[in-house]
């Protein structure tokens, strides 16, 4: 029997696993026939999934967990059982304004603290408050860039202007002029590179090693309510995350998300991320970083709640939402670990024996306990080394 | 009231405003989500903000909503959350309304229906259009075809119309397709007109 499912998504890079799930036949292979809806901005997709005109959605992390908050216009309890991907995003900033940057470009690429205190420094130089685009309040990238500034004494709400920018103007409004920099997920980083206006200041896997990034979200009484086809969904999706890892697909990977109705961006932008051969400046060989993006590898789908707090304790630092232990726990569970372990109880999937770990206190690969099979976690620190042991949620947010 | 369209699309956006008008609303106003359209729309200081749906501005313009000091805090989306059905066919039909004071959603209701009719009646338009388009094309295409028969073959037209519509019935096809079939065997065998 086929089970029909509508998902919304975003036209960007880490969509990938959807697209892949649907063109390559692995829903098709777990009875599920995917019917991908192309949004362009996150409030249309969270309309979308919120009145039930689709039945999951490509979401921001962040934005699931303001929802089933109430933060957002529409609020509604969410649920993602699965990660499509970690990591992903590049801030870039104009030329004149990374000028007061290290010029070696690498060498500011590997030590964001370093670049976070020279950008403190630079801002007293300008005129005025650098405008930095981020894609939505509630993204990752806001989050990111906040945590970013913040530790170089830099205040996000007062020292600098965020502006709300979808990541398909990024592009546009650099040339305008209308912003001096953003933070956005491929390929609009680098399709600004590409165009010589902007080059590359951040890169999020060096601020948080393992960071969070795109769910998969459903309304949680849909999710309750549909036990098999969230599980069939979830295996295909778990194998085709598998082959948007393989490095012998990138290229085609990259071809089929370079068609119009996917991000509509030409093959080669869109490769860098997926094989993490990011061009940082113009004209410059590309730099290699190998955990650029993640679908697959180190259990990156498996949902760890201490992700979702972590988030919840931005939320929280950047006064949006008041910490109570009701949020938190509503917070806590947006992500869906009991699911995911379902979904994949009888295959031979390695999964975490636990739901939660303290996030930033991996430095190397390290083997971890597992239901079954061999399961190895990739550093996940933060730049600043802080680390979050959501056991010792009120000592975190007393640290900032 | 004031009632503030923000659209690309300048048909749309007159389509919509028209069906304002002649329901009474005088105080209209169209903005193209580009550039700073959020300073402009914080200076016109709207009641009601209606938007397509399809433009990736939305975000934008939420976010203003949430934070700005000129606008008063945004009161609802779609006027009135619990109705589902009205919720429903405003998405359908790729428009969302926003009420950016304390105007009493009865008031507000009635433009967004408007709005929806509107929108609808434009999508229709658009697709007769293009069927429009695509019906004179065919005919481009299934003439060419029959002159190329008349020539070669010797045939009347009605004749040339009667072979490519039997053609196409024995293949199960529409006779557009044998038409252009027909014409791309001609050009290859270097015989097109």
């Amino acid at each position: 029997m086929t089970t029909s499912l509508r998902i919304a998504y975003l036209p960007l890079t880490d969509s990938a696993v959807l697209a892949v799930a649907r063109e390559k036949g692995f829903a098709e292979e777990e009875g599920i026939a995917l019917d991908l809806v192309r949004t362009v901005s996150w409030a249309t997709l969270r309309d979308r999934l919120i009145f039930g005109q689709v039945q999951g959605a490509h979401m921001l992390a962040p934005l699931a967990i303001a929802v089933t908050l109430g933060l957002s216009q529409q609020p509604a309890p969410l649920a993602a059982p699965y990660k499509l991907n970690v990591n992903g995003n590049m801030l870039v900033m104009a030329r004149e304004f990374a000028q007061a940057l290290e010029p070696d470009i690498a060498a500011r690429l590997d030590d964001p603290l370093g670049t976070a205190h020279d950008f403190a420094t630079a801002i007293g130089l300008w005129k005025r408050k650098p405008v930095i685009g981020v894609v939505h309040r509630f993204s990752s990238h806001a989050i990111m860039l906040r945590y970013w500034l913040a530790s170089a004494g830099v205040d996000p709400d007062r020292d600098v202007l965020l502006r709300v920018v979808p990541p398909s103007l990024t592009v546009e409004a650099m040339r305008a002029g209308e912003i001096d920099g953003f933070i956005a997920g491929e390929p609009w980083g680098s399709a600004a590179v590409d165009a010589d206006l902007a080059e590359a200041v951040a890169i999020g896997e060096r601020i948080w090693r393992r960071g969070v990034e795109k769910v998969l979200a459903f309304r949680t009484p849909w999710l309750e309510e549909n036990p098999q086809a969230v599980d069939a969904l979830i295996r295909a999706l778990v194998r085709a995350a598998a082959w948007c890892d393989e490095r012998e697909n990138h290229e085609a990977l990259a071809h089929l998300l370079s068609q119009p109705h996917f991000v509509d961006q030409p093959a080669d932008l869109i490769a860098r991320a997926l094989s993490g051969r990011i061009v940082a400046r113009t004209g410059m060989p590309p730099l290699d970083m190998p955990d650029f993006m993640l679908f697959s590898r180190e259990a990156t789908p498996f949902p760890w709640r201490s992700q979702a707090l972590w988030l919840y304790s931005q939320l929280v630092r950047w006064k949006m939402v008041e910490h109570t232990p009701e949020n938190a726990a509503k917070a806590a569970s947006v992500f869906r670990p009991d699911i995911f372990r379902r979904a994949l109880a009888e295959s031979n999937v390695p999964i975490p024996g636990a739901s939660m770990k303290v996030e930033g206190a991996v430095g190397q690969p390290l083997a971890v306990g597992s239901k079954r099979g061999e399961l190895t976690l990739g550093p996940d620190r933060f730049f600043d080394g802080r680390v979050f042991d959501p056991e010792r949620f009120d000592d975190f947010l007393a640290s900032f | 009231m004031r009632i503030v369209i923000i659209d690309d699309s300048g048909l749309r956006a007159t389509v919509l405003e028209d069906g304002l008008r002649e329901a009474g609303y005088d105080d209209i106003h169209i903005v193209p989500p580009r550039g700073g359209f959020v300073a402009r729309l914080e200076r016109m200081a709207p009641d009601v903000v209606l938007m397509d749906l399809g433009s990736p501005s939305r975000d934008t313009l939420e976010e203003m909503l949430s934070v700005s000091r000129a606008l008063a805090r945004p009161i609802a989306m779609f006027v009135d959350q619990s109705d589902e059905a009205m919720i429903g066919a405003a998405i359908d039909a790729g428009v969302s309304a926003y009420v950016v004071d304390g105007l009493r959603k009865e008031r507000v209701k009635p433009v967004l229906e408007l709005a929806v009719r509107r929108f609808n009646a434009f999508a229709r338009l658009q697709s007769e259009l293009d069927d429009a388009r695509t019906a004179l094309s065919d005919r481009k295409i299934i003439d060419r075809a029959k002159s190329i028969l008349m020539s070669q073959r010797g045939l009347t037209e009605p004749d040339a119309y009667a072979l490519l519509r039997s053609s196409a019935m024995n293949q199960g096809k529409k006779i557009v397709d044998v038409a252009q079939a027909l014409i791309t065997a001609s050009d290859l065998l270097g015989g097109g007109l």
